[in-house]
């Protein structure tokens, strides 16, 4: 009785714990991480008053810190790395097949290292930077996103962003086992395709209200 | 009226498993209803390429010539399938014929495709029925999950699917969709189902089905129109289930 087969235990299946890991985490808690983030930057279309008031209110959280690790740091530092480990074991082939789920798996890996890219600088540029008593509001963005460069550098990586967790959903839902048929996967198409929309009516409204 | 026409074909050979790969270029008369093979049988007639020059038969593997064995599939006009069903009429020309790298290069054309037959083997692709007695007959299978099952055990273990699979590479240890959708098939079995776990621990070992990137790559190249992304996604269902079970444990068996 004492013997536990396979499964969560056994050392040889590191590997599926480590995978179901990487996608559960993409969504819960990244994704929802990025959802509300993506939201609370939506007040900034409300003025710099109304920005720097929800700004305050999420940066003034009781227990931050460990709030950011377990919640942000700690989950996108294992969905990066286990991800780009991920990334580079693949052989793309989109050009020899290019079914559109094939595209959407080069997208997906793509998007993926655009985004710890993008968000390693934005991290060293608001978080890091506030660490050093620099201040995250309004102003801060405004100065950042006066210049083009990191206005089209920015756009790219929400944008970029914003794709890598509507398509990751759809394939959580998959490699969890919630989407079987062909059916249900393609309406999860439709509804991640929703997603993607939607999330980036919201940033982009959120990266012009700062211009 | 065909008297003149030609059928011209590049072919990527190899004389050793070690040895550089190499392209010849042979043409010949075209005949109606010519396939990949029937032109390959032609050219081992008279093995002299375009340029002039006597060479070695092209070599490649098949067998049944009506794709069901799965032996003869190779890369044609950059796809993989089986050579056997490849009509000449149908084919882009000049047609090129590649041999599918995901598998170590015997020579030319064949390859060596044990891999899949070992992955059968590490996810336990049979239904056990011995035992020290008569068992008697097993439990009885709906018709209608038989003829659902049947489309699963369409599978002829050509390595299409492999071929195509971005995530089966020489990079990674992944078994690929074929064995995984046998695990499906067996483990729907009213007797095999009585060694699901077993079939499912294998699968979510290294190498296992969590490797899947979902490019769903295999579903279109498979030449039998196996579901094997339903099956991927099915088997990731039951392997969730399996594996809260491992790590909890569970009242049933």
């Amino acid at each position: 009785m004492l013997k536990i087969q396979g499964g969560l235990i056994m050392a040889g299946n590191r590997e599926f714990l480590n995978r179901r890991l990487h996608s559960l985490l993409g969504v819960i808690p990244i994704g929802l991480f990025l959802v509300q983030h993506l939201v609370v930057n939506h007040f900034a279309t409300g003025g710099a008053e109304s920005f720097n008031k929800a700004a305050d209110f999420m940066g003034n959280l009781p227990f931050r810190i460990v709030l950011e690790t377990v919640i942000i740091y700690l989950p996108i530092l294992f969905h990066a790395i286990y991800g780009l480990y991920i990334a580079f074991t693949a052989k793309n082939n989109a050009g020899k097949y290019g079914y559109f789920r094939n595209w959407m798996f080069l997208l997906q890996r793509v998007s993926g290292v655009i985004t710890l890219i993008f968000i390693t600088w934005h991290v060293w540029q608001t978080r890091v930077a506030a660490a050093f008593g620099a201040h995250v509001n309004y102003d801060m963005m405004a100065d950042i996103l006066s210049s083009p460069f990191m206005f089209v550098f920015y756009l790219i990586g929400v944008i970029s962003t914003i794709f890598h967790f509507a398509n990751g959903l759809w394939s959580f839902l998959v490699s969890w086992g919630i989407t079987v048929s062909p059916r249900s996967q393609v309406i999860t198409t439709y509804f991640t395709i929703g997603v993607f929309v939607v999330l980036s009516i919201v940033a982009l409204r959120t990266l012009l209200a700062f211009v | 009226m065909s008297e003149n026409k030609t059928v011209k074909f590049i072919v990527t050979r190899q004389d050793s498993p070690d040895s550089a790969p190499f392209e010849e270029e042979f043409e010949l008369a075209y005949r109606p209803n010519m396939n990949v093979i029937s032109a390959l049988m032609e050219i081992r007639r008279n093995p002299v390429n375009t340029k002039g020059q006597a060479t070695t038969p092209i070599t490649w593997d098949s067998n049944c010539l009506e794709e069901v064995c799965g032996a003869c599939s190779m890369v044609i006009n950059g796809k993989p399938r089986q050579s056997c069903s490849a009509l000449v009429d149908q084919l882009e020309q000049p047609i090129r014929l590649e041999p599918m790298r995901t598998f170590p290069v015997v020579r030319d054309l064949q390859v060596d495709r044990s891999r899949m037959f070992d992955a059968l083997k590490k996810v336990k692709a049979w239904i056990p029925i011995d035992g020290t007695y008569d068992l008697g007959p097993g439990p009885r299978m709906p018709e209608k999950k038989r003829q659902w099952a049947y489309e699963l055990s369409k599978c002829m273990t050509c390595g299409v699917c492999l071929e195509a699979c971005p995530n089966v590479n020489s990079n990674s240890n992944f078994i690929g969709p074929q064995p995984l959708s046998q695990v499906r098939l067996f483990n729907a079995h009213p007797t095999g189902e009585m060694n699901r776990s077993e079939r499912l621990e294998a699968i979510m070992g290294d190498g296992g089905l969590a490797n899947c990137g979902n490019s769903q790559n295999c579903v279109q190249s498979c030449p039998k129109g196996i579901p094997l992304t339903t099956s991927i996604a099915a088997l990731n269902r039951d392997t969730t289930i399996q594996a809260f079970k491992n790590f909890f444990g569970s009242d049933q068996v």
